[in-house]
Order: C-alpha cells, then structure tokens, then sequence
C-alpha cells in the first residue's frame, strides 16, 4: 500500500512524497514507515508510543480515528495519507 | 520568501473580505525550493484552494480545516505535481500577527503561514510567518517577505468529492 507524506515530515522520509510498505493493519503500515525512516517517529508518535492528536491519518477518504484506529486492516491498493492538522486563531483563549 | 502571483494574494485578501466577521481560511499549493536548506527555503504559490472554516462555534476568531479537505487537496495537487506549501487564514478586526493559538496550532514545519487582517470588513494587510524548527519543541514563527507578482495565477474553488 501507499503511504502519503506530507511535506513537512518528506526531509525524514529521504525526501520522498510516498512510500510504498506492505501491511495488514494500518498500524503495520505506519511501523513499516517508520522503521525505514526511524526519524519520522517522533514526529509522528508521543514518548509513550501514541499517535499525536494532531497527527491525522486516513485510510484513502476515511479517519482511521473512526474507523478500527491502528488495528484496521488495509489492502494492497489502498492509500494513508498523513495530514497534521491545521487549525489557529486571532485570540489566545 | 513567499512567492506568490498578484491575483492568488488578491484573492486570498478578498476570501477574508468575504466571510468577515469569520474567519477564512485555504490551502496554497505550489512548489517548494531549497528544501536543503530549509531555513532559507522560497515557496512559490501557484494556486490557492479555498476551505471552509469547521469552526462553527467561534468563527469569528477561530479556524480549522477539516484533515479530509487536506486530504484531497494534498492527493489532487500531488496529481498536477503540486505540493501543500502552506496556508492562509483571516484576522477580522485582529493585526496580521500570528497568535500564540496559531503557533500552538501550527505543525508543518517548513510551510509558510499567510494572515490578513480584515478592519470592518476590508482586507488591510497580508503578512506571512515561515514555521521553522526541528520539531514541536522548538517550532517557532519567522516573518518572511512576500513577492507579489502579476503573473497569470489559478484560483480554484475545493469542491468535496
């Protein structure tokens, strides 16, 4: 399957926009990711091994959050995409 | 450095005329240069994507858009060999200064943040903020200058699929 990298992750990723990885669940995708590209980690992941909240990641169209999370299975043809959030605002609270 | 054609930025100005008192917000697709280095990188802005603001319980000085937006206009621009270089966002009756919500919020490191601040509904002044850091711990906004150039530019509306 493809795995989509958004740009600012691509310097920890051999600058390459997509990787292919062979997996059954989204989370073996992501940790075939990053055990090629080890940097990627961090900024993916918490010290203690959670996806960030604001890392985003959709299997083609859908949020794995909504979905099976990092146990949902995935087929050869399917993509992730890997899309931090973008959110902000003028006042502070 | 921000690049960017003179019809995009007037059209990014006008997106943030046209949802005040809201906030607007958008997607600048184009290309990056001298991802070497980093810290000197340019963006070139070749087409900007409108995006609706999520926000809808604090429009007026929030923003948020949806990851599956993000989603597609990542994988559509990918297709015309365009990348996601950064993002816009209006400051209605606010400075064009990023915020501590803005950097708080900010994740992708390398891409430029473009604010308008919109003064009783006219768009006044445009800067953009370069993220840069190694990471969440050290990110933080730089200003950029922004070339505003009078080349022929696409503005495309983001329609969902």
């Amino acid at each position: 399957m493809r795995i989509m990298i958004p740009t600012p992750l691509r310097q920890y990723a051999d600058k390459k926009d997509a990787v292919e990885v062979k997996a059954g669940t989204v989370g073996e995708a992501l940790s075939g990711l990053t055990a090629r590209h080890p940097e990627l980690r961090k900024h993916l992941y918490t010290d203690d091994g959670r996806l960030r909240a604001f890392v985003n990641v959709y299997l083609n169209d859908e949020d794995i959050r909504y979905l099976g999370k990092e146990q949902t299975p995935v087929n050869e043809g399917d993509t992730l995409s890997i899309v931090p959030s973008i959110a902000g605002g003028s006042l502070i609270s | 450095m921000l690049k960017i054609g003179e019809s995009e930025f007037n059209a990014l100005r006008a997106h943030g005329e046209e949802t005040y008192p809201h906030e607007c917000c958008g997607v600048l697709l184009g290309r990056m240069q001298d991802e070497d280095e980093n810290e000197d990188a340019e963006r070139h802005v070749l087409e900007i994507v409108r995006c609706g603001n999520t926000r809808d319980d604090r429009p007026q000085d929030r923003y948020h858009i949806d990851p599956r937006d993000l989603v597609r206009i990542q994988r559509q621009g990918r297709e015309r060999g365009l990348d996601i270089v950064g993002f816009y966002h209006s400051h209605p009756d606010h400075p064009a200064r990023w915020s501590q919500t803005d950097l708080a919020e900010a994740h992708w490191i390398g891409c430029s943040y473009v604010i308008t601040s919109v003064e009783k509904g006219r768009a006044v002044t445009t800067n953009s903020f370069a993220l840069h850091g190694s990471g969440e711990d050290d990110k933080h906004f730089e200003d950029e200058p922004v070339e505003v150039s009078a080349a022929k530019v696409l503005v495309r509306e983001f329609e969902a699929e």
